[in-house]
């Protein structure tokens, strides 16, 4: 099992997710500098990912987009602030129209991926912050990536 | 789910088996109501409802208070719909992530010859970077 290591912050609205992956740094930077590698790991199966734009730089735009089971198409870009390669880079995600513009009715939330070199393989630590519980939310009702249903959904449900 | 959730699910489904803590919960969520208030919808004792109330409360889905003589009953909106579950919401969108990158290094690795027997002295860069595969 990759994943070593996860904290929630509740105040913070921060999830902090730790993995350990059989691979040098480098190679886990060039998943994330190949845009072909990177559709292949960002979207889930059921919602497949195709990244148009990419330039993983400062100031930087990726975009993409994620076609649902029935053909629809969900639109994202990451705006770059900082890439400091191949050791960690962070980029605010958000939703996008068609034509890759900032959707502004909805939330964006802001990721720092780092990488570390441990014996052979890599160390990977993945931050991602909500401005606001509203936003968390939102984000989750959108279905982007369905979750496993839980219980807790079934009750939802009955006192809605 | 950990062990805390399992067992706070099983307190929500046994609270919400039964008819009438299904529709006290949906009243209480719409507002604050004193017990004796809700007892008047049904065709049961105050002291059974007041059980009912008591059920819903143990599993965390309604607070009661004192005011005066009366109890007064709340629904707990943020106890079902909490941060807690939005970030565990998240936390298995990443997981998912990681395990893709996992099978895409494992199908990688799994694809590469067993060990090269003479890598060539023009690659040592790239074999210093890539340490001996001990497999």
């Amino acid at each position: 099992m990759p994943v070593t290591d996860i904290r929630h912050d509740l105040d913070a609205l921060t999830l902090t997710i730790t993995a350990e992956f059989a691979a040098p740094v480098q190679r886990i930077w060039e998943i994330y500098a190949d845009p072909r590698q990177l559709e292949k790991v960002w979207g889930p199966p059921e919602f497949p990912a195709t990244v148009v734009d990419h330039d993983l730089a400062p100031g930087g735009r990726v975009t993409y987009y994620m076609t649902g089971p029935e053909g629809g198409r969900h639109y994202g870009y990451w705006t770059v602030l900082a890439v400091e390669e191949p050791e960690s880079f962070t980029y605010e995600d958000g939703f996008a129209h068609e034509d890759f513009s900032p959707n502004t009715d909805l939330p964006v939330s802001t990721c720092v991926s780092t990488f570390a070199a441990q014996g052979d393989g890599t160390l990977a630590t993945y931050v991602t912050s909500f401005a606001s519980r509203e936003g968390l939310q939102t984000v989750l009702d959108m279905g982007v990536e369905e979750g496993s249903r839980t219980a807790i959904d079934q009750i939802d449900g009955l006192i809605a | 789910m950990d062990t805390i959730d399992e067992e706070r699910a099983d307190a929500w489904f046994h609270a919400l088996s039964d008819r009438t803590r299904r529709d006290i919960l949906r009243r209480v969520m719409r507002g604050e109501q004193s017990v004796s208030s809700l007892a008047r919808n049904y065709s049961m004792s105050l002291t059974a409802v007041q059980k009912h109330v008591v059920t819903l409360e143990r599993a965390g889905l309604i607070t009661r208070r004192r005011s005066g003589r009366e109890t007064l009953a709340s629904g707990q909106a943020g106890a079902v719909r909490s941060a807690a579950r939005l970030l565990a919401e998240l936390e298995d969108v990443w997981r998912e992530r990681i395990a893709r990158i996992d099978d895409l290094l494992g199908a990688e690795a799994a694809s590469l010859p067993a060990a090269p027997q003479h890598p060539p002295a023009a690659q040592h860069r790239a074999a210093a970077s890539s340490p001996p595969r001990k497999d």
